[in-house]
């Protein structure tokens, strides 16, 4: 249990996908602009990062990792190694679950729908997304672990988005000067976002 | 009135079509610093009262004076004993106007304590003000904006969160960071979103972690090396800490680190007249105090066989490393801090449990009040979001009026 809770914590701060590694740039930049609808996409990030991580860890360990197919019990399968489809396969997990999401959504919550517009299937290339499980890959997480660690990475995204969200609606106000205005200055808001986010870095959980 | 004359005599020069039209916000600084500005509210439904921004920040600058003077003295004491305990004293120009004032390193004299330590703070701050100021200005006569004592208070922040040993080419780097991207590309003073002198230190503490993390001591004598006391209780415990140094010695500030942070007891009295004034706000003050109470509570309880940091009870965190200081004087600047009442306590919550958690849990920093005030720096917007629409939503609930779709 401990040990669990330290992967949450350590993936929502000490690790977190926009602040730490500045994944997911694009809609995390081109929806930041109001709170309420970036609370939104960040919900659907924190939903897809979970479902997704997951059952991509599934699929690598029944599907695509080396021996991973020797449960059908065919002569030979535990030499077949399929992990050159990892990528495919992953980012095909991923366009599927989002294409669920955007269908739900369209149903049942279209005042965010219509919010996020085009940033919603554009989560199927967000960054953070394909990262989150390409880390799991990389540091062989168990099932339980994928699923704390996609919460928790998805959870992180969402807190930096709506953060940034906030200061950007505070920043409306200031005077920035003509070259810096827009993306120039949110570039640099998110710098010293960083900066902040630096003092999780150098914690051992 | 001669100054008076002067200035209205110049005026005409700094009006739009003058010889130094550029220069007006120069002008306007000079003047507005001997006298109230000419522009006052003229019609109702606002307080008129004599004092502006320009005071508010000149009695925050003075404010700090107390934790100044005894710092600059502190800092003297610390190397003289150093070097009366047989270390050589650093050799170069401070030595020369050290020996041309106070003839000798002697701790037990006021003066040659204050005398060295002046000649390591002054230059410190020399710099800040002058590269700072140069910024400042700069921004003013490019963008058509006033200077303004925000400045004042920023600059003098930074200088006294500064060690006296530092580099003076990184105080100017620092304070050019602090003050060009911390506050002046976002409009300048009330702007900006992060604490522009703050900004800066975290610049130098990323940048230069050799020099200032707080590690290796700081005290101006050659040779002499030692633990500020946050690393030793890091690194030995409690027990070795309060062997070294009593609680009244931390309290009053009898022990080495930053300029401005050591004494507790001055910091307390900057602090007495800031809330009697009611320019810092008490909540955030409280809701730093009762963050960082409950949160080393917490961890006194939970305790540790391998990190001697659990242990550390709430009075010690209190009075060592820069806490106070940064509660007093960091934490409260009006205009990074949450600005809703409720948001500031919350805000002020934060700061303090970040605090604790970054001093106890990352051996990466002794120190974490400074990251953890710019970490709430971060979420102050959203906090003051969460509740301003909690208002909105409460009233429009109260006159019963439908709720509009607000996404």
């Amino acid at each position: 249990m401990e040990h669990y809770l330290s992967l949450f914590i350590a993936s929502v701060f000490v690790e977190n996908m926009a602040l730490a590694f500045f994944l997911g740039m694009c809609t995390f930049l081109a929806v930041s602009k109001k709170v309420s609808s970036s609370f939104g996409l960040g919900v659907a990030v924190i939903v897809v990062l979970m479902i997704t991580v997951p059952v991509n860890n599934l699929v690598l360990n029944y599907l695509l990792a080396e021996g991973a197919l020797t449960w059908t019990g065919i002569a030979g399968a535990e030499n077949i190694d399929l992990s050159f489809l990892g990528l495919l396969s992953y980012i095909g997990v991923i366009a599927a679950m989002v294409q669920i999401i955007e269908m739900f959504l369209d149903k049942y919550v279209p005042v965010l729908y219509n919010a996020l517009g085009v940033f919603l299937p554009l989560i199927t290339v967000n960054c953070a997304i394909l990262g989150g499980v390409l880390f799991m890959v990389e540091r062989n997480y168990t099932f339980g672990e994928s699923v704390v660690y996609g919460a928790g990475a998805g959870v992180g995204w969402a807190l930096a988005i709506t953060a940034l969200a906030g200061i950007r609606e505070k920043l409306k106000y200031s005077d920035v000067p003509g070259g810096l205005q827009g993306l120039g200055i949110t570039f640099i808001t998110v710098g010293l976002m960083s900066l902040g986010f630096m003092s999780f870095s150098g914690i051992q959980l | 009135m001669g100054i008076r004359q002067t200035l209205d005599n110049l005026e005409p020069h700094f009006h739009k079509g003058g010889k130094y039209e550029k220069f007006y916000p120069l002008y306007e600084a000079v003047d507005t610093i001997f006298y109230a500005p000419p522009s006052v509210t003229k019609t109702t439904a606002h307080v008129r009262d004599g004092v502006d921004l320009k005071r508010i920040m000149i009695t925050v600058w003075m404010c700090t004076f107390p934790a100044m003077f005894f710092g600059m003295w502190n800092a003297g004491w610390q190397a003289n004993t150093a070097i009366a305990g047989g270390y050589e004293s650093m050799d170069g120009w401070r030595e020369a106007i050290m020996m041309l004032l106070a003839s000798g390193h002697d701790p037990g004299s006021l003066w040659a304590n204050f005398v060295l330590g002046a000649t390591y703070f002054l230059p410190i701050y020399l710099v800040t003000f002058a590269v700072g100021g140069f910024w400042e200005v700069l921004f003013a006569v490019k963008r058509g904006h006033e200077v303004n004592e925000g400045f004042f208070v920023s600059s003098v922040l930074y200088a006294l969160i500064l060690p006296a040993t530092i580099p003076l080419w990184q105080v100017a780097l620092g304070i050019t960071f602090g003050i060009v991207i911390g506050k002046e590309i976002f409009g300048g003073t009330g702007k900006n979103f992060l604490n522009p002198a703050l900004t800066g230190r975290a610049f130098l503490y990323f940048a230069y972690p050799a020099q200032i993390s707080g590690d290796a001591v700081w005290v101006a004598a050659d040779g002499y090396s030692g633990a500020t006391s946050l690393s030793i209780a890091f690194q030995e415990g409690m027990a070795s800490l309060t062997s070294q140094y009593s609680w009244w010695d931390a309290f009053l500030g009898f022990i080495p680190g930053s300029v401005g942070e050591v004494s507790t007891l001055a910091i307390f009295i900057g602090a007495a007249v800031l809330l009697w004034t009611r320019i810092a706000s008490w909540r955030i003050m409280l809701g730093v105090f009762l963050g960082m109470v409950a949160t080393s509570t917490l961890f006194n309880l939970i305790g540790s066989d391998t990190n001697p940091m659990f242990a550390m009870p709430w009075y010690w965190h209190l009075v060592i490393g820069g806490f106070a200081f940064g509660m007093v004087f960091m934490a409260t600047d009006p205009v990074s801090a949450s600005m809703t009442n409720q948001g500031r306590l919350i805000f002020g919550a934060l700061i303090g449990v970040m605090t604790v958690l970054i001093r106890v849990v990352n051996p990466a920093f002794p120190e974490g009040i400074m990251l953890a005030i710019l970490f709430a720096n971060l979420f102050a917007p959203l906090i003051d979001h969460i509740f301003v629409q909690a208002n909105i939503k409460r009233r429009q609930q109260r006159v019963g009026a439908p709720a509009e779709e607000t996404a």
